[in-house]
């Protein structure tokens, strides 16, 4: 199963698809490249970028949490009831934290303790999690947040125009990508992902690994669901419903194999990226949302069919070479 | 393989017999909490078995239970059919969109229009997966997005009203054959047509066959780019029709419709027994699964619990099928491999 996205030329096929995304969009519209609006637009996929670090590390062990946004949702809720019954806000925050990381757990012990298929288990913690945030709100919302809080979702870092909540996805994704590619328990999440009893049996502790993610993941979406609250000023139940599907699409664009055992922070960072400013561009030309969500859909397809069906023509061609070559005296 | 070693003894005689039992005792189980929870509501509050509430839930139920039926035959070859609500919702605009344009169109035409689309939508599905070797979850999970987004283009902020359907359909849709409600007759119909294809067929033995384990499928002469491309059409036929029959239930139509139904489905089917690993599960758990589903839906409805518990104990509920389906899976195969020659036998 050799195929282009073995080759560490898809990183740089997204880095210029970016590149012609963004050059693209400043031809629809002269407003596209100016600083302000592109540090508006980052701003708006900064939660997927958080939630899309994590899942690529799980995505590489094959296993797969579709319960993020839940969690998001979950935690964007215990702050927004602790806040609103008078707790200081730096423990709302924690307690949010507390509950992501247990959400995560949860997701974790039944996957690894009793062996369930992740994709089910989180299905399951999908509607869990999402009808605990509306236990806890209802239909409610919780706004009028200190501005000193609200100001960090709308803040950019002083002296340039870069959203804060950019920023802080960039800065995760580096340390994503060093402990994943340069730490040994980075370089065992591929051994893992690769052949898991081959990993187990040369002594790598798949369960705890696994675990271990599952908590990670719990406790970035509940980071997604801080950013999240702030940038809107809204605590409510259905805060990012169906962000899920946005976070897999990039991790799956990024060329991380949903059999696991390949991919890369840098791919998935790209394609949150790429998938965000395409959205921008067509949104500042009044594209529709539908046109959005089709391109979405064509990119997250297009990014697996397009290198298998290389690789067939091109075994077909060697096939056919090979047949000549023997025919031919 | 050697048949000479297989004396019958009292071991090898009684274990089918245990392995039924354990796959009985499943949906046993489910039975027995639909039961449990329809019994114990209706003590709380005998409204709950009114006529009139029933009816509701069966037609509720109905359309969940007619995607479970697809959705099984593709969990079954160990694939994933993530866009059957955006099929359901495309079929059911379009649909009313035909009526609008031809008032007089025949009922069963428009059914036909509904599976013809949902085939069309789901070959797409097919090729992918089976031609263009995308695993199904990337490829439905694209084409969710793709099919919704073709709906809101056509939609263009539109909306469908009973007001706008003709009343011969909404009739259908209302109407029922002694009691039983027309959608509740067709979707059993479906099911147990289904039922017959999946169980006894050699076709739906290939499902089957492909999801336990696929290279020993080809090894039995079995096309898995055929069956697999006929379960993804087979299951986004079914998807258009439930589109059809969601425009009779409800009426009113816009471009959300169905929004969020693929993961209900996944959940009534893993709950019903049908094994997201593929080859395990039949279409009686499965429509037990919806039914359950639907059962503890309308209970929280009728003891007055605040809608927002339903999400999370539909969620509490599908862990914790899944986690008994483990058991008794593990219980199983630590069986088999006990003794390998009753597992020839009873397959």
């Amino acid at each position: 199963m050799k195929t282009l996205r073995n080759l560490p030329g898809w990183e740089t096929t997204l880095a210029l698809l970016v590149i012609v995304a963004l050059l693209g969009g400043g031809l629809l519209s002269r407003d596209f490249l100016t600083t302000q609006n592109l540090s508006f637009l980052t701003a708006n996929f900064s939660e997927i970028l958080l939630m899309a670090l994590t899942m690529t590390l799980l995505v590489i062990v094959a296993e797969i949490d579709l319960s993020v946004a839940s969690i998001l949702g979950l935690c964007s809720a215990v702050l927004g009831v602790l806040f609103a019954a008078g707790v200081p806000m730096p423990l709302a925050i924690l307690a949010s934290f507390v509950a992501g990381g247990l959400a995560g757990l949860l997701n974790g012990l039944l996957v690894t303790r009793l062996g369930l298929p992740s994709l089910a288990v989180t299905i399951g913690t999908l509607a869990l999690y999402r009808g605990l945030a509306f236990v806890l709100l209802g239909d409610r919302a919780v706004a009028e947040f200190p501005q000193a809080y609200t100001n960090f979702g709308f803040g950019t870092v002083p002296g340039t125009l870069i959203p804060i909540p950019i920023a802080l996805g960039v800065a995760l994704a580096i340390l994503t990508a060093v402990i994943l590619h340069a730490t040994p328990f980075g370089r065992s999440l591929y051994a893992i992902g690769a052949n898991e009893v081959a990993a187990r049996f040369s002594g790598l502790r798949v369960e705890r690994t696994k675990l271990l993610l599952f908590v990670m993941s719990g406790l970035m979406s509940a980071l997604a669901g801080v950013v999240y609250t702030f940038r809107f000023a809204s605590a409510r139940g259905d805060n990012a419903a169906g962000f899920e599907l946005g976070v897999i699409a990039a991790v799956l664009l990024g060329g991380v194999s949903i059999f696991g055992g390949r991919g890369s922070v840098v791919g998935a960072v790209l394609a949150v990226f790429l998938i965000g400013l395409i959205n921008g561009a067509l949104t500042i030309v009044d594209v529709s949302n539908e046109i959005l969500t089709i391109v979405t859909g064509l990119l997250l397809i297009g990014s697996v069919l397009v290198p298998n069906l290389v690789a067939r023509v091109q075994t077909a061609r060697q096939r056919r070479t090979s047949r000549e070559a023997t025919v031919s005296p | 393989m050697t048949r000479s070693d297989t004396v019958p003894t009292p071991a090898t005689s009684d274990a089918p017999g245990l392995l039924t039992r354990l796959l009985r005792a499943r949906e046993a189980g489910l039975i027995g909490l639909l039961l449990l929870v329809t019994l114990g509501t209706a003590a709380i509050n005998p409204l709950f078995l009114g006529a009139g509430s029933v009816r509701d839930l069966l037609l509720n139920v109905a359309i969940i239970a007619l995607l479970v039926v697809g959705a099984t035959t593709v969990l079954v070859m160990k694939h994933v059919d993530l866009s059957i609500s955006s099929v359901v919702g495309l079929s059911a605009f379009l649909t009313g969109s035909l009526f609008m344009a031809y008032p007089g169109l025949p009922v069963p035409l428009a059914l036909l229009f509904g599976l013809a689309l949902g085939a069309a939508l789901g070959s797409v599905n097919g090729l992918l997966v089976a031609y263009g070797r995308v695993p199904a979850l990337v490829a439905t999970l694209g084409t969710l997005y793709v099919f919704r987004g073709v709906t809101y283009a056509v939609v263009d902020g539109g909306q469908i009203n009973a007001s706008n359907l003709p009343a011969g359909f909404l009739s259908f849709g209302t109407g029922s054959v002694l009691g039983v409600p027309n959608l509740v007759l067709l979707v059993l119909v479906v099911m147990l047509g289904f039922g017959a294809y999946l169980g006894s067929w050699r076709g739906g033995r290939e499902y089957y066959a492909l999801g336990s384990n696929a290279e020993a499928a080809v090894l039995a002469g079995i096309s898995v780019t055929r069956r697999t491309m006929t379960g993804f059409v087979l299951s986004g036929a079914i998807a258009g029709l439930a589109g059809v029959l969601y425009l009779a239930r409800f009426g009113t139509v816009d471009a959300t419709a169905g929004t969020g139904l693929e993961l209900q489905v996944i959940a009534a089917a893993v709950v019903g027994g049908v094994s997201i690993g593929g080859g395990v599960g039949t279409l009686l758990g499965a429509g037990i699964g919806a039914l359950l589903l639907g059962v503890m839906g309308s209970a929280l409805v009728t003891l007055r619990a605040p809608g927002f518990y339903q999400q999370a104990i539909q969620g509490a509920l599908l862990l914790g099928a899944i986690s008994v389906d483990m058991l008794v899976a593990r219980r199983a195969a630590r069986h088999l491999q006990a003794a390998p020659e009753r597992d020839r036998r009873t397959k």
